[in-house]
């Protein structure tokens, strides 16, 4: 049950650089970490990250362990009409949240 | 990853001090090199220019846990002249891919900022691969501090 | 060298120092929250709600409110409807005294006791995802306000206790929380700097953690710092020592959800 904090901002003009801040909730295990008895705990990370504006792919990230917990990523995207952005965040054993923003573009 | 390293340097001033040849222990760190060979993966044959791309990241780093990073590159991000991808890669950490981000020219801004993991003082490097096929980079080094206090979990 | 062999090593140049440095609390026009020895970048993490891990927790607490649970199928908000306005100031006055209890519990204590009694549901456990999520929303409904912490005749004793507790020297370094937290704040140890310990943004998204925290962990990790064996969650010793620490902080301003180091 992924936590996901999405900033789109609600209104803009056509043509307009926006700016899309995502934070999810995710440990991003690297699989380097030992746990007490020396054990090492396995690689549980968030591999891939989209973000779609009315269907439309318009960025997209492709993560390693080396990005830190609970994965921020900021980015922007021409405000082109008014519609959906969708979020999609997939990662391993099976790992996939999603998250959504409406904006209106005058 | 911090015992490890004081166990080894402590395994191998001890064998020092013995007079016998230091302990070869295979390093738990990526190189370089390796970082090299993770580069060339993504640019093939190609060169890779030095410049256009800016990299932010801060010099001392509280935490290496979680260490700010903004990276950018001009460019007017049309469908003529745009920037298909930037990728992030640091030369010691466990292994050198950090992150790669790919765009078209509906970003309006070649911009991403994120937070990365250092797992020591070092060197991050970025690189810009743009449309017309070129690649271009630019590094930053950053310090890395510890936590005095660490727990045992 | 590791952390710790950078700390065993320090500690004794410290204790020097100690001795020669003048004894005695921080002034309270020079209490600075640790906040303020962080960096820029660290600070900006905190500064923004769109970017800060902790709130993470928080909406996870705000999703927790309004769930019905327990025997009683009731949700915080039955009771407490919008925690805006019903939970504003609560996180400054904790640790409490609890009149059942005859003691002061903390903001986690007080979590589960409605839980037990008003929810019929069991206690949630100390560093469980879901009791940081509901204190850190708790908790964030405070930001801003002052820190008041009550002190009467009921309370008094274990406000001593936490104090005794503060100064005494403890663990195989020996040392007790004043020495580094009163005596030597803003020096710097194994390169960071050492805060006045003003626990004003509880829980806390700590770095070093990846995650959420409460004071309660910060300090089980300071006492296995200086290699005492800590206290288990819940002790009476580390309710002491909050409600000396809050009191301590008294007219400092609640930062929750706090980003540290």
């Amino acid at each position: 049950m992924a936590n996901a904090l999405v900033n789109v901002p609600p209104r803009a003009r056509r043509g307009e650089i926006i700016e899309i801040k995502t934070l999810i909730s995710h440990p991003m295990e690297t699989g380097y970490r030992r746990s007490q008895l020396g054990a090492t705990i396995p690689r549980d990370i968030i591999r891939l990250f989209v973000c779609t504006y009315n269907g439309t792919e318009v960025f997209r990230a492709e993560l390693h362990p080396a990005i830190a917990a609970n994965p921020f990523i900021v980015f922007s995207t021409v405000a082109t009409e008014s519609g959906t952005l969708a979020f999609q965040w997939t990662g391993e054993n099976g790992f996939s949240a999603t998250e959504s923003a409406e904006i209106t573009v005058d | 990853m911090d015992r490890d390293t004081s166990r080894r340097a402590f395994l191998q001033a001890a064998a020092a001090g013995l007079g016998i040849a230091a302990i070869r222990v295979v390093p738990v760190h990526a190189t370089p090199a390796a970082m090299d060979v993770a580069i060339r993966k993504v640019v093939g044959s190609s060169n890779v220019s030095k410049g256009r791309v800016t990299l932010e990241l801060p010099p001392l780093s509280e935490n290496g846990n979680t260490v700010p990073l903004t990276v950018s590159v001009e460019s007017p991000m049309t469908q003529a002249e745009h920037v298909r991808a930037i990728h992030i890669f640091t030369e010691l950490n466990p292994q050198p891919d950090v992150v790669s981000f790919r765009f078209g020219p509906r970003a309006g801004r070649a911009r991403v900022s994120t937070r990365i993991r250092l797992a020591n003082t070092q060197t991050v490097t970025a690189i810009g691969e743009l449309s017309d096929g070129s690649f271009w980079s630019t590094s930053a080094a950053v310090v890395v501090t510890l936590a005095a206090c660490l727990e045992d979990a | 060298m590791s952390a710790r062999t950078a700390w065993l090593l320090t500690t004794p140049a410290l204790l020097l120092l100690a001795t020669t440095a003048p004894a005695g609390e921080i002034p309270t026009a020079e209490r600075r929250s640790g906040y303020e020895l962080m960096g820029r970048e660290t600070r900006a993490m905190q500064d923004d709600d769109t970017a800060n891990p902790g709130m993470l927790g928080v909406l996870e607490g705000e999703a927790a409110w309004a769930r019905k649970t327990g025997a009683a199928g009731r949700a915080c908000a039955d009771c407490h409807g919008d925690a805006r306005a019903s939970m504003k100031g609560v996180a400054a006055r904790y640790p409490a005294f609890d009149a059942a209890l005859k003691r002061p519990v903390d903001l986690e204590q007080r979590i589960n006791v409605c839980r037990t009694d008003r929810q019929q549901a069991p206690a949630l456990a100390y560093e469980s995802r879901e009791l940081l999520a509901l204190t850190a929303f708790v908790a964030r409904q405070s930001r801003g306000v002052p820190i008041d912490i009550a002190v009467d005749a009921r309370t008094q004793p274990f406000l001593d206790a936490g104090r005794a507790t503060f100064y005494r020297r403890q663990g195989q370094l020996n040392l007790a929380c004043n020495q580094c937290h009163d005596e030597n704040w803003g020096k710097r140890l194994a390169g960071n700097p050492i805060p006045q310990a003003h626990p004003t943004g509880y829980p806390v998204y700590r770095l070093e953690w990846q995650s959420l925290g409460s004071l309660q962990r910060r300090l089980r990790g300071c006492l296995t710092g200086i290699r005492a064996e800590p206290y288990e969650y819940g002790a009476p010793e580390l309710v002491d020592l909050e409600l000396f620490l809050m009191w301590r902080a008294r007219g400092m301003l609640i930062e929750t959800p706090g980003v540290r180091p």
